[in-house]
């Protein structure tokens, strides 16, 4: 059987934009058969985000802890966030709902199980929901999203399922700190609650981290970054994982307004800002894989991240259809065989300044964030006014990384801000803090203006081309033009 | 003697699989108890299975209608507070 891995990430000769300092040279030292496993997975890969999808189905309603973060309770459509969901399916109805969507998405490559509670917190309905999808669909990935609670109970029948990544929350190693977030989890028949419950979370996330590594599954840790309880011990999560052999840290925001109805947001714990989160993945990573394009996503979402096409793909929509799974199997295949073909094409440079020539005049050219309008395709492809997120970059003298994603509607904020507000600009603009220029496809003269006015430079020159080779370009150009040494980069703005 | 689920619930199924009378059950609006069946775990368990997963408060009662997770008992958030949002 042939194992040759369709993308050759990191192996291409010279220094295109995209294997120089950034998201490929995180790829690159891994052996191949890891990157074989992760080039079409949108969320281990950075790459693979820009072109494969992903849906999470909700077959998982019931929790074993819980969390401070989290309220039960909550829906709202409109809303991205681990743990909202429309509705909660029936193994049989997920597995339809999966087949539609790879009929309609044929990028798609990856289903995973994250909640609405924890999926192993709901074995049955969990397993059940994966045995179907492999019968009809064998060539889609398989994944889960565990608190760790169950973890350990359950390894051999995920090994038996052949799901081969898993992602653990792990917010804390210190039961001190998890008192802190977890009032109780439910064990041996019991509610306990306090340092106690915290304790038991911890050891049973620590073995089963173990256990899976052990066994060769692939193992993300998501922490949640909670400042002021447990941001400065991240970096020790990261260093402890990492020596256990997880794959990629994902340190995440606490997400918490009040009116979501979680003891944080009810409590008023700040969350992290913009910088605060990429400051601390920035200390994490080391030489451990940082996930930064991860967008928090609803525990049913559909589509490519950053996307939700969930609400095409209702029940009643998709109960009716039939499918030819053998013919939906072939598109697919094609499909992703020509992204991978396209993914795996040489870069054509287009920086028409190289940063080469400018590093001798690196001491004048500070490393400065830049915000990228793309729905999909790592192309600046998107009209900024139809942005609900932008992908941030760092341009600096030594080349391009990825950063993070800003979402500009992230955060329902209750009915009075569901409409198009006139005040959708200045929260755009403010989602932007810190950037000294944004790439779109196009932009409206007000936008522009009121950009301009806020010391961020937008530019639509380089639609349609390549992220990397783009923001290369613009971070050129600026350093040609004096533009860079005006002003720090951080939380740069013109009052 | 037994427990009732009341209209708190929202139907996250946690208790249902833990019952050791198999007395609880899917239904519309929300999950209900058979009363004929809760033994309110005596004999079993020490606690009432149900009312020590359930996550909300005050979804689940005793015969007098008490709640077994009174407010703020598992989210430790105030209920002042939470009566203050509205």
């Amino acid at each position: 059987m042939a194992t040759t891995t369709p993308i050759e990430i990191g192996k291409q000769s010279g220094c295109s934009a995209s294997s120089c300092g950034s998201t490929a040279d995180q790829m690159s030292h891994l052996p191949a058969h890891i990157r074989e496993r992760v080039f079409n997975h949108p969320c281990y890969s950075e790459q693979a985000h820009h072109h494969f999808a992903r849906m999470h189905v909700a077959v998982a309603p019931a929790c074993n802890i819980q969390c401070n973060y989290c309220n039960r309770k909550y829906d709202c459509a409109n809303e991205s966030r681990p743990g909202v969901v429309s509705e909660v399916l029936h193994p049989e109805q997920a597995v339809k709902k999966v087949l539609a969507v790879a009929a309609a998405i044929p990028q798609m490559t990856v289903v995973g199980i994250a909640g609405p509670g924890d999926p192993l917190a709901n074995p049955e309905r969990t397993f059940a929901t994966f045995r179907g999808i492999a019968e009809y669909a064998p060539d889609i990935k398989l994944c889960v999203s565990t608190n760790g609670l169950s973890l350990p109970q359950h390894i051999d029948e995920l090994s038996r399922h052949n799901i081969d990544h898993v992602t653990i929350t792990i917010n804390t190693l210190d039961e001190e700190i998890g008192a802190e977030i977890y009032p109780w989890v439910f064990w041996n028949h019991k509610r306990v609650r306090g340092r106690a419950a915290a304790r038991i979370l911890i050891e049973q996330q620590q073995r089963g981290l173990e256990m899976l590594t052990e066994r060769g599954v692939l193992v993300k840790v998501n922490s949640v970054m909670i400042p002021g309880v447990n941001d400065a011990h991240l970096k020790e999560v990261s260093r402890v994982v990492k020596s256990k052999g997880a794959f990629l840290h994902n340190v995440m925001p606490l997400i918490a307004e009040p009116e979501h109805g979680t003891y944080y947001g009810i409590m008023e714990q700040r969350s992290p800002s913009a910088q605060e989160l990429q400051a601390l993945q920035d200390a994490c990573a080391g030489d451990m894989n940082m996930m930064r394009h991860c967008r928090q996503c609803r525990a049913d979402a559909v589509g490519l991240l950053g996307e939700d096409r969930g609400a095409e793909f209702t029940l009643d929509k998709i109960e009716a259809m039939e499918f030819d799974y053998e013919e939906i199997r072939a598109r697919r295949a094609a499909v992703q065989a020509s992204i991978a073909a396209e993914m795996n094409k040489p870069k054509v440079q287009v920086a028409t300044v190289s940063l080469a020539s400018l590093r001798r005049r690196a001491a004048a050219m500070p490393p400065v964030l830049m915000a990228v309008a793309s729905n999909g395709g790592n192309v600046v492809n998107q009209h900024f006014g139809h942005a609900t997120e932008f992908l941030v970059y760092e341009a600096s003298a030594n080349g391009v990384r990825f950063v993070g994603t800003r979402r500009t509607d992230q955060y329902c904020v209750g009915s009075d801000h569901c409409d198009e507000g006139e005040d959708t600009l200045a929260r755009t603009i403010s989602a932007l803090e810190g950037c000294r220029a944004v790439l779109c496809a196009r932009i409206g003269i007000t936008p522009w203006e009121a950009l301009e006015a806020a010391g961020i430079k937008p530019d639509s020159d380089h639609a349609m081309e390549p992220i990397e080779e783009a923001v290369a370009a613009l971070y050129a150009a600026m350093a040609e033009a004096g533009e860079l040494t005006a002003a720090p980069a951080a939380g740069a703005s013109v009052a | 003697m037994a427990l009732k689920i009341v209209a708190a619930c929202v139907n996250c199924w946690a208790c249902e699989p833990l019952c050791p009378s198999q007395a609880i059950s899917a239904a519309v609006p929300h999950f209900v108890i058979d009363a004929k069946k809760c033994t309110e775990c005596d004999g079993d368990y020490a606690d009432a299975q149900c009312a020590s997963i359930c996550p909300i408060e005050c979804a689940i009662v005793d015969a007098a209608g008490v709640p077994l997770n009174p407010p703020g008992s598992l989210t430790n958030i105030p209920p002042e507070r939470l009566a203050a949002l509205g």
